[in-house]
């Protein structure tokens, strides 16, 4: 049941696929947002809590790794999920080391998602690592 | 621009490995330096006998002449000498005395001291009949009236006869003058001489004559004992003195008639018995005989010298064409080794480059195929979720959205994956009509997203009517993608690329893409078309520009560049329209 309180934000440039992931992951449950860049996203947590954000690393202005810099500096309550292509993967480790939760690769199996996004949520590390 | 360097790259020659051009390379190499080689050898042989040809006449030719000459001299004074002796007998001697055995005798006795070589004396009267005889035989009261010598001194005054052996088998000649006395009664005074006389024709040395040949042992025939020859044969060919190659005298030689020579002749001819023959003689005035001195041809040295030298030559030709035929067909073989192994790394080259272009487009495809595939798995994952998570069937129009969308990602990622198999075909030049436009835009197409996310502003003006070529695409795809690439890698975020794309001089076009980069110092710009060039330490591979080098050339095109360090960088590729074949 807490995961009905779970607000999760939805960073990603593909708009089609921002709002396909939103509704399945409101269908189990959660509380989404979603916006298509990295701006906008920065602006939504100005003006909206959130407890986890899932983040597209590449996007264009803005890139994913900009913006979680920013939120680890303006709301570091806020867990960010990562979200990569297979030729981001550096890009993703570098994210880690930033203070990411974790990272997901493209594309992501809907029960991992909710799984980390719960466990991030709950604030648990995960401890598998890719 | 103020201060541009500008550099043109001038076609290297493609590696050629067809067969035949290394065949006509050896077949050119061979003949010139056979020609080169043989010629001289030829000429200096062919000078060679000619001069030596020249010694030969001059030493050879002319002693022969010369001896003929002396024995011809010889011979006529001999003849004259017993003519005249006659003579004076007939005109000193009364008729009486002449008639008179015993008083013949006792004349002959004088002549025999003079002349030692004097067999007999005899008178004829005007019917041939020896009327008086003082010699060693019994020839008194002989008839000559039958004998040529006796009617060619009834016309001619005097006579020489050819060598008989008419009485006691011993070789003889006659000598005879006419006279006439008071009563005009004709006389023919004879005398036999012994033709033994010419034994000094042997004798070569008395003419100063040397003779040739080596020397022939046990040989025996008037004394000569080389492979010379003299002696003397009537006008019929009979030899009138033995002969070292034809035998005892009066056997016929077998030398063909010869023409009256009043002078010393010298002929080149074939006996009958088909020997080879270098041949001087002279006719003795008024008598019968030829002087001949002959020498075997091949005692002489010419021939042999000939084949001598022919057979000189035939080896050194032989060693010539074999050494430089070894050594070209050596060379030439090594050349083409060599080129087959540099058109193998050029290959090989071409291919490591493609790879690495291949990887470089694997990564930006990867991202570019993900995001398709990730609206499709969420799409398709969501339709599932209505079904099976949702308390209410969703609406037809939400089905419809879902589905057009799935349908819409998968057409992306076809696009993205057909982009690629254009890319990745072989690399053999194959000739095709190409809208230039439409291929630069296509390899836009895999910068595009690298170029919105680095906010690189890429300017790409084509004015819609620029003639097409024919090319080959996939090459030229790899061309402007590795030019274009290089471009992205000069800018920084939020520089500017400008590509356009115009006919120039004739039947060209020139593409050109400038950069607003950090540009190229002039020291780099002499290699950045050598192979394994790269100023991108650690990630490049330094053949991009090498291969795409090689590829406009074997397009029959050619790529210019000009940079300056600081403003940035433009390359040209000036293609041929060109036209397609077949």
């Amino acid at each position: 049941m807490d995961d009905r309180r779970l607000r999760v934000l939805i960073v990603d440039d593909e708009e089609e696929l921002v709002s396909a992931i939103g509704e399945r992951l409101h269908l189990r449950g959660f509380s989404t947002s979603g916006v298509t860049s990295g701006s906008a996203a920065l602006e939504y947590l100005n003006h909206n809590s959130c407890d986890v954000v899932l983040l597209d690393v590449k996007m264009p202005g803005l890139s994913g790794l900009d913006v979680l810099r920013r939120i680890k500096q303006e709301h570091p309550e806020v867990a960010v999920l990562m979200l990569t292509g297979h030729g981001s993967k550096r890009d993703a480790e570098k994210g880690m080391r930033l203070g990411a939760y974790d990272y997901l690769v493209k594309p992501v199996s809907i029960g991992v998602l909710v799984q980390l996004l719960r466990d991030a949520g709950s604030g648990q590390r995960a401890d598998k690592k890719k | 621009m103020t201060e541009e360097t500008s550099k043109s790259i001038v076609a290297k020659e493609d590696v050629p490995i067809a067969h035949r051009r290394y065949r006509k390379v050896l077949i050119t190499t061979v003949l010139l330096t056979s020609v080169v080689a043989v010629l001289p050898l030829v000429i200096m042989t062919g000078v060679n006998f000619d001069q030596y040809r020249d010694a030969f006449n001059f030493e050879v030719t002319r002693p022969m002449l010369r001896f003929v000459s002396l024995g011809q001299q010889s011979m006529s004074t001999f003849l004259a000498e017993r003519r005249l002796a006659l003579g004076t007998i007939a005109h000193e001697t009364t008729l009486e005395e002449l008639e008179d055995p015993n008083a013949l005798g006792d004349i002959l006795g004088d002549i025999q001291t003079v002349f030692t070589d004097v067999i007999d004396l005899g008178l004829i009267d005007e019917r041939g009949i020896q009327v008086s005889y003082a010699g060693p035989h019994e020839l008194q009261g002989r008839n000559y009236s039958h004998f040529d010598w006796f009617n060619a001194v009834d016309i001619r005054g005097n006579s020489v006869s050819d060598v008989l052996t008419d009485s006691g088998g011993v070789p003889h000649f006659n000598i005879a003058v006419r006279f006439a006395r008071d009563d005009d009664r004709q006389h023919t005074l004879r005398m036999a001489v012994n033709p033994d006389a010419f034994h000094w024709l042997g004798d070569f040395e008395t003419f100063g004559y040397r003779d040739q040949g080596s020397e022939c042992q046990g040989c025996h025939s008037l004394g000569v004992q080389t492979s010379s020859d003299a002696f003397i044969i009537n006008r019929s060919g009979t030899l009138q003195t033995s002969s070292r190659h034809y035998g005892e005298s009066l056997r016929r030689s077998a030398l063909p008639p010869l023409a009256a020579r009043p002078e010393a002749t010298l002929v080149e001819l074939e006996d009958s018995s088909g020997n080879e023959l270098i041949v001087s003689y002279a006719d003795v005035a008024n008598s019968p005989f030829t002087v001949v001195l002959m020498n075997p041809r091949t005692a002489l040295g010419s021939s042999s010298l000939l084949r001598d030298l022919l057979i000189f030559m035939a080896i050194s030709i032989l060693l010539i064409l074999t050494v430089v035929i070894g050594g070209s067909t050596y060379v030439v073989n090594r050349a083409r080794e060599a080129d087959l192994k540099r058109a193998m790394y050029y290959h090989e080259m071409e291919y490591t480059n493609k790879m690495a272009s291949l990887g470089r487009l694997s990564a930006g495809v990867a991202h570019e195929i993900n995001n398709p595939i990730a609206i499709i798995n969420q799409k398709a994952g969501l339709l599932r979720d209505l079904m099976t998570w949702s308390t209410e069937r969703p609406s037809s129009e939400k089905i419809l959205s879902l589905t057009n969308s799935i349908l819409s990602s998968a057409r992306r990622c076809g696009r993205i994956t057909h982009s690629l198999l254009g890319f990745a075909k072989h690399m053999d030049v194959e000739q095709q009509t190409i809208n230039l436009d439409h291929l630069v835009r296509d390899v836009l197409g895999f910068l595009g997203k690298e170029a919105s996310h680095r906010q690189v502003d890429v300017a790409f003006e084509y004015s819609g009517d620029t003639p097409s070529v024919v090319s080959d695409k996939g090459q030229l795809q790899q061309v402007f993608l590795n030019i274009i690439n290089n471009a992205f890698a000069a800018v920084k975020d939020g520089g500017r690329i400008e590509i356009g794309i115009e006919p120039v001089e004739e039947q060209s076009v020139a593409v050109s893409i400038a950069d607003d980069g950090a540009g190229i110092p002039e020291d780099h710009l002499a290699h950045i078309f050598d192979p394994f060039f790269t100023t991108k330490e650690g990630s490049g591979t330094g053949l991009g520009l090498s291969i795409t080098y090689g590829i406009v050339k074997k397009l029959g095109g050619r790529i210019d560049v000009s940079s300056e360090v600081g403003k940035g960088t433009r390359f040209t590729v000036t293609l041929p329209i060109g036209e397609l074949n077949g």
